[in-house]
């Protein structure tokens, strides 16, 4: 038994040891992950299993400088198209491909840079506000400094002091500070408060306080904890997901850079409450660049006694944070694909029940909660339940960080009283021209100007925080395929209707939106939708269709544009015949010439 | 009353689907009853002069000219019914789907390199070829689909009195039945 679970914990730090291979070597060959199998003692299939599935591990050889751009349908609005073909010219390289010097461009999934778009990741810094015209300077100090062996490994942790160019590094735009989670704090006075209660009674205060989980499922948090707590278990496990992978968020990132010790006392005050001995941080590999400073901060925390033996003075309350990075999939979001990705393994959702509240991390009770969600604990725990419980609306409780991004004056993020209407926010971020609001994201709902009136909160529009917004001249169509395209390409492949659906659910569209399709075919994007969202086995497949299902609804006019009749062809006939022309005029030359 | 009319056309198929309409035997003589053969490579009437009843393809669409003649069949016969694994997935024509045209044909006629003297032979009255073969759905609408390479004369007589009366066919499993 005890050799098992020594087992089991190695692999746990499986992802870190294939990011630390990754990172020094540039890819990981079969060698590599043999010699990794031998190390942990596991099938060498079962790192291959891990290995494969992340899309910032490569099998083959690739540049010793990965820049990726992120393709959202709000980077697309700024100009990302643009921008990466100024890379192509100064590299002479196709996107896809990597040039002669070792540079290798991609484009990937939302790297949470909404409110600064066109963004890349360069060997894990983040590049903000892009323009075509910075190409050709990034490109040459990148040289430079392949040249000099100084660029950071890969996916590395980034560097942004690095590099001198002014488009390294991002800013937090917190526009608006509200009076929950932006307000100034001293570290360890919610934890000081929290230890004065029994964990029952923190437990208690969380559920009186009315929070909910910001994560984008809004369970209520207290009782996430009294069922973890009362669950049978060995140990008890706390994870901060701050995977934050739903395109248009950023506000954990930047939650994480402005109020990291907000979040950690959160996620110490949940041990405590829940009797765990560690906490786990699940972050993104997009945000790799905030490791560091994090380690920082939690190393100041230990030396203030907020973290380590006897936590906060408390005898026998030894509590520690542990983070672990990702490696690029939007699933491990999901909470039990993130449990699994933690214990080393590929982010494959597990089916539920059990919950993870019941067998989450190494089969124990373990409760996974959003950064955001976190944060606020201190706070409640500081100022009480019923202060919380004042702000917002009856089912609601508190204050949500907004974030808007897309056609507005002032992206960034906006810490509002739940309740807010859609009008208000996009009022306060100049976004009075908006013609499409995509709220909480891919997974969530495209609303039409008739519907701005509505309050976001989880009685009416349920966020997660994502807003883009989308003005007059934007084709929503692109944008839905945008978010199509995205889920065809997360999708973790376990089951049929979301690794096949997702993908049918994306030609069909491009059929669509190349007036190709018939109203039959548009009765069978919805049906087909409908079998995705009833079908799939997680979140994702369950959502994947709601930017359809939304637009079809809120834009019907829209699609019935685009509709041809009944007798008419469906494939697009010139396009068709591209190849044979192209053919053809090459044979007539010659034949001709003949 | 006039007879209901029926067309038929083979586009990128081996006319095994039409044989297999012929080999429907003295019931031939019943079939000329029933309705009239309007256009179709049976009669070798060319074109349309009026609506038809019942349009029977053939294969799928390789080339441009199959497309245009399979929308003059969507646009003059009331039902259009898919004929065999040509139409309904492209069947063996569709085997170059995978390779591409280019690949495909460079490699037949050229080996592999054109050259001044190997060349994709070119002639202006050859139909431009699709850069890959679509089944009859893909490009126009479809009514009815009779599976088989090819469906068996009793499946086809079937189907077609059937439609010809303005019935939904529902072939027995039997009729259906390949292996
Ligand atoms: C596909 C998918 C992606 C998700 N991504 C995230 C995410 O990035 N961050 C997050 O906090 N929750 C995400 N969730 C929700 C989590 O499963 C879980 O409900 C949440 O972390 C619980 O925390 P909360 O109760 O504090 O909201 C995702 C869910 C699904 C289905
Ligand atoms: S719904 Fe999609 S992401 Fe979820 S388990 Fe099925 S294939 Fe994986
Ligand atoms: S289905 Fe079979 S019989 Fe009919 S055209 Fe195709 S290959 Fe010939």
């Amino acid at each position: 038994m005890i050799g098992e679970n020594v087992a089991a914990a190695d692999r746990t730090r499986l992802m870190d040891m294939i990011i630390a291979a990754q990172s020094r070597l540039g890819y990981l060959s079969d060698e590599t992950l043999s010699a990794i199998a031998s190390e942990v003692g596991i099938a060498y299939v079962d790192v291959v299993d891990t290995a494969s599935f992340y899309a910032f591990f490569s099998r083959a050889p690739q540049g010793r400088c990965q820049i990726r751009f992120s393709k959202t349908p709000v980077s697309l609005v700024k100009g990302a198209a643009d921008v990466v073909r100024a890379f192509e010219k100064a590299l002479a390289t196709p996107l896809g491909t990597t040039s002669p010097d070792g540079i290798t461009l991609n484009w990937t999934s939302d790297i949470g840079m909404a409110d600064q778009e066109p963004a890349c990741l360069i060997n894990g810094t983040v590049f903000a506000n892009l323009e075509p015209a910075d190409a050709a300077g990034i490109v040459d100090e990148v040289r430079t400094m392949i040249a000099n062996d100084a660029l950071p490994g890969f996916p590395g942790y980034g560097n942004a002091a690095a590099f001198s160019s002014a488009k390294a590094g991002c800013a937090s735009n917190v526009v608006l500070a509200g009076e929950v989670l932006f307000a100034p704090m001293t570290p360890g006075s919610g934890l000081r408060a929290a230890l004065a209660m029994t964990p029952e009674e923190v437990i208690d205060e969380v559920r009186r306080s009315g929070l909910r989980g910001r994560g984008g499922a809004g369970f209520p948090t207290g009782m996430k904890w009294g069922l973890t707590r009362r669950a049978n278990g060995e140990a008890r496990y706390i994870i901060c997901n701050a995977d934050e992978g739903e395109p248009g968020t950023f506000k954990d990132r930047v939650l994480l850079v402005e109020a990291p010790g907000l979040v950690f006392e959160g996620l110490t005050i949940a041990g405590y409450a829940l009797g765990a001995k560690i906490g786990l941080i699940y972050l993104r590999a997009e945000y790799a660049y905030l490791f560091g400073d994090l380690q920082r901060v939690l190393g100041e925390r230990r030396r203030l006694g907020l973290l380590g033996e006897r936590t906060g003075g408390r005898e026998g309350f030894d509590f520690d944070i542990r983070i672990q990075l990702g490696a690029g999939a939007y699933i491990c979001g999901e909470e039990s694909a993130l449990i699994e990705s933690l214990e080393g393994k590929r982010g494959a959702p597990r089916d539920r029940p059990p919950y993870p509240t019941d067998r989450g991390y190494l089969g124990q009770p373990t409760s996974v909660n959003n950064v955001e969600t976190l944060a606020c604990v201190p706070r409640i725990i500081e100022r009480g339940a019923n202060w919380f419980s004042k702000i917002g609306t009856a089912e609601s409780k508190g204050t949500k960080l907004m974030c808007l991004s897309g056609d507005c004056a002032k992206p960034g993020v906006y810490e509002v009283p739940f309740g807010i209407t859609l009008n208000e926010l996009l009022d306060l971020a100049g976004g009075a021209d908006a013609e499409a609001v995509q709220v909480s994201g891919a997974a969530g709902e495209c609303v039409a100007p008739k519907d701005f009136g509505r309050s976001l909160c989880y009685e009416d529009l349920s966020t997660a925080g994502s807003t883009m917004v989308f003005g007059p001249e934007r084709d929503v169509l692109e944008i839905v395929l945008q978010f199509a395209e995205f889920f065809a390409d997360e999708s973790c492949g376990w089951c049929v209707p979301c690794r096949i659906g997702t993908v049918l659910l994306k030609e069909n569209l491009e059929k669509t939106r190349h007036g190709l399709a018939s109203r039959e075919d548009l009765a069978r994007l919805e049906r087909l939708a409908g079998t995705v969202r009833k079908m799939s086995r997680c979140g994702l497949g369950q959502t994947a269709p709601n930017p359809i299902l939304s637009t079809l609804r809120n834009f019907p006019h829209i699609y019935e544009s685009k509709l041809i009749g009944g007798d008419d062809v469906r494939i697009d006939l010139q396009a068709a015949l591209r190849d044979a022309r192209a053919l053809r005029t090459v044979s007539a030359l010659k034949q001709d010439g003949a | 009353m006039s007879k209901p009319k029926l067309a038929t056309c083979s586009l990128a198929g081996c006319f095994g689907c039409h044989m297999s309409l012929l080999d429907i035997d003295e019931r031939i003589l019943e079939l000329v009853e029933l309705f009239d053969l309007d256009r179709s490579p049976l009669d070798d009437k060319k074109a349309f002069d009026s609506p038809v009843e019942v349009g029977f393809v053939e294969g799928g669409c390789a080339n441009e000219h199959n497309v245009r003649v399979l929308h003059d069949f969507r646009k003059h016969c009331k039902v259009l019914i898919a004929v065999g694994a040509c139409a309904i997935n492209g069947g063996v024509p569709a085997l170059r789907n995978p390779i591409g045209l280019r690949e495909c044909l460079e490699t037949t006629y050229a080996g592999g390199t054109p050259d001044a003297d190997h060349f994709v032979p070119y002639d202006a009255d050859l139909p431009l070829l699709l850069d890959r073969v679509y089944p009859a759905h893909e490009v126009v609408r479809i009514d009815y689909f009779l599976p088989g390479c090819p469906p068996s004369a009793d499946a086809i007589w079937e189907g077609l009195k059937e439609l010809l009366a303005g019935r939904t066919p529902g072939l027995p499993y039997q009729l259906l039945k390949y292996d």
